[in-house]
């Protein structure tokens, strides 16, 4: 630590600490990063797909940040942006006690290269990336699903991917086994209206008239 | 449990319906044990009902197949552990569904748990019965519009008493099988029908 500890001589201003000095360093020395910094107290490094290997590598193996241990691999979908998953990865070092977040963009078509040379453990995270989101590593050997039923279609992280989703289980009396069968709601969604102590019943069945003036109040607001 | 109305203080004791509610301790259940022990000593034999007498041995050892799927499961746990102690009951947790009478389901059942939730269940021997134990093995509770939580799990098995509560609590759940002791009882028959 003692290294470290001697960079932020030269260290941008508002950039203390440690992890200051970390994120100082990788943005300036190492080719290849969009960006490094500190988020909420927390060390933010953003690279691209084809430089993430060395950079997980380097990561891994420079003892200056001896990331021994992948913590969660994780995706996060904004479906506004043209890349819309963000492949996130939390890296932990045991022996210097820091933490550094490493995240990539990517879309359904294009693959992350998969990290699990580096960490076994990282197949696990990658295959329940692939199994919630859809998003795709190459050189994976055991790209299957993880979590959801055997069988299972589509990614249910996705925002677009309905939260019924398209289908249902029940047994079949004449099969004799369970079946899948088209959503079929018997209660409609609840709207909780958390301004109403009534929970969403804003109006009793019989009561619409003596509510009337209460519900152009709402609709106003 | 709790006094039937048949077995009040001024009634004999050949008329007590002592197989339709266990009686507590006093001096009615020490009728009917004094009344049995001296047909015992003067015959050598007591004659009785055989479904009553089925019924008592169905409903005195009830061994559940431990089914815990979720949270509830920890309650399930606490009724067996010694505080409210199942096992005075005749109530043994059994691992394999071959054993097993009844099936307790204690927690939220997921589409990818429900065939081996029914494969268990087919498996049972018959007479058999379910308790859905807590809010998501009732109707799905919590995750009731999820995409991977069955409905209820009468959706995938006959369930003979629903216990609701998120999580039920221990008491809830010996209430519970006790409703489904009652049950047995009324049903009265050899073969469930």
């Amino acid at each position: 630590m003692a290294d470290v500890q001697n960079l932020p001589a030269t260290a941008p201003r508002g950039v203390t600490g440690s992890l200051g000095a970390i994120s100082f360093r990788l943005s300036t020395t190492v080719p290849g990063i969009m960006s490094a910094g500190i988020e909420k107290g927390e060390l933010v490094v953003r690279t691209t797909r084809d430089r993430l290997l060395p950079l997980m590598a380097m990561l891994r193996d420079d003892p200056l940040y001896a990331c021994q241990q992948v913590m969660d691999i994780c995706g996060v979908d904004f479906p506004d942006r043209p890349e819309r998953f963000e492949v996130v990865y939390n890296l932990l070092s045991v022996t210097h006690n820091h933490r550094i977040r490493v995240i990539v963009t990517t879309d359904e078509t294009h693959p992350v290269p998969s990290v699990h040379q580096l960490w076994p453990a990282a197949t696990w995270w990658e295959r329940e990336a692939y199994d919630l989101f859809g998003i795709l590593f190459t050189d994976q050997p055991d790209l299957r699903r993880i979590l959801t039923d055997y069988g299972f279609e589509g990614h249910p992280l996705r925002k677009d991917f309905p939260l019924t989703g398209y289908v249902e289980m029940r047994y079949d009396e004449e099969r004799r086994q369970v079946v899948y069968e088209p959503v079929d709601l018997v209660q409609d969604f609840r709207n909780f209206d958390f301004e109403s102590p009534w929970e969403g019943i804003l109006t009793l069945p019989g009561d619409e008239k003596a509510h009337a003036d209460r519900h152009d109040i709402k609709r106003k607001g | 449990m709790g006094n039937d109305d048949t077995s009040g203080p001024g009634r004999p004791a050949d008329s007590i319906a002592w197989n339709r509610d266990m009686l507590p301790p006093g001096p009615e259940q020490d009728a009917v044990i004094k009344g049995i022990t001296g047909e015992m000593t003067e015959k050598g034999f007591v004659v009785a009902s055989l479904d009553k007498l089925v019924n008592w041995g169905r409903t005195g050892s009830l061994w559940p197949m431990s089914f815990g799927l979720a949270c509830c499961a920890v309650e399930m746990i606490h009724a067996y552990m010694p505080r409210y102690d199942l096992d005075r009951m005749g109530i043994i947790p059994r691992g394999s569904p071959r054993q097993s009478d009844v099936m307790i389901v204690a927690g939220t059942l997921t589409n990818k748990m429900a065939p081996a939730l029914r494969r268990v269940y087919d498996q049972m021997a018959e007479p058999r019965w379910v308790i859905s134990m807590g809010s998501c093995a009732n109707g799905g509770g919590y995750y009731h519009y999820s995409y991977s939580v069955v409905r209820g799990c009468d959706r995938i098995v006959p369930v003979d008493v629903y216990v609701p509560g998120c999580p039920p609590t221990a008491e809830a759940l010996i209430y519970g099988i006790l409703q489904l002791q009652k049950k047995i009882r009324r049903t009265g028959t050899i073969r469930r029908g």
